[in-house]
């Protein structure tokens, strides 16, 4: 088990070439990444699961955050909720180009629509590194 | 873009389904260990969501 781990810590970085496109089609559109290297099943399961809770998010009014200059906390949280956004890849710049724009008003479904908007880019994230996995061979 | 009016529990619900078959998808090695972690995130989530739920509404008195 140890010796597992020891033998993963030390694999070489594979080559950019082969793990780029993936990683990057992943972000661009959720399960793009599996797609291209054909687990066409887990690619539908991530698009279908991402979109539709970015989508509930939306329809949830949730916020997009802006990242704010201010104390250490507002900092934190408003530049990692920007991230997050950003993370969803086209249903964000989508949204974007279309206008949405939210202001944050109290209600807890505003803000679950909040969070699901985050937890979106957050779900693509885990996506992409897992494509990132089975481009470099580390994983089927 | 239609808007959505959920309960906390509807929309916990549906969190924890998305969250769940993500996380089922990208962690294990194959598709029925896949199934049973996601079955089990889901679980984990079902129970944490019940769990606090019932603790808010004895703790509020």
């Amino acid at each position: 088990m140890v010796k597992e781990k020891e033998q993963q810590q030390k694999q070489p970085m594979p080559p950019l070439g082969k793990w780029i496109p993936a990683v990057a089609l992943g972000w661009l559109i959720p399960g793009g990444g599996h797609f291209l290297l054909k687990r066409n099943g887990r690619g539908a399961l991530l698009l279908a699961s991402i979109t539709s809770m970015f989508l509930c998010g939306l329809m949830m009014q949730g916020a997009m955050f802006q990242p704010q200059n201010g104390d250490l906390l507002t900092t934190l949280i408003n530049t990692g909720g920007f991230i997050g956004d950003c993370c969803t890849g086209i249903l964000y710049l989508l949204s974007v180009c279309f206008g949405y724009s939210q202001v944050d008003i109290a209600g807890h479904v505003h803000d679950y629509g909040t969070k699901f908007l985050v937890t979106a880019g957050l779900l693509n994230v885990l996506a992409m590194v897992d494509a990132y996995e089975i481009a470099a061979g580390r994983k089927e | 873009m239609p808007k959505m009016n959920l309960s906390h529990f509807e929309a916990a619900f549906l969190f924890s389904l998305f969250a769940s078959v993500v996380m089922g998808v990208v962690t294990k090695r194959n598709d029925r260990d896949r199934l049973h972690y996601g079955l089990y995130t889901f679980g984990c989530f079902l129970l944490a969501l019940f769990g606090l739920g019932w603790l808010m509404y004895l703790g509020h008195g």
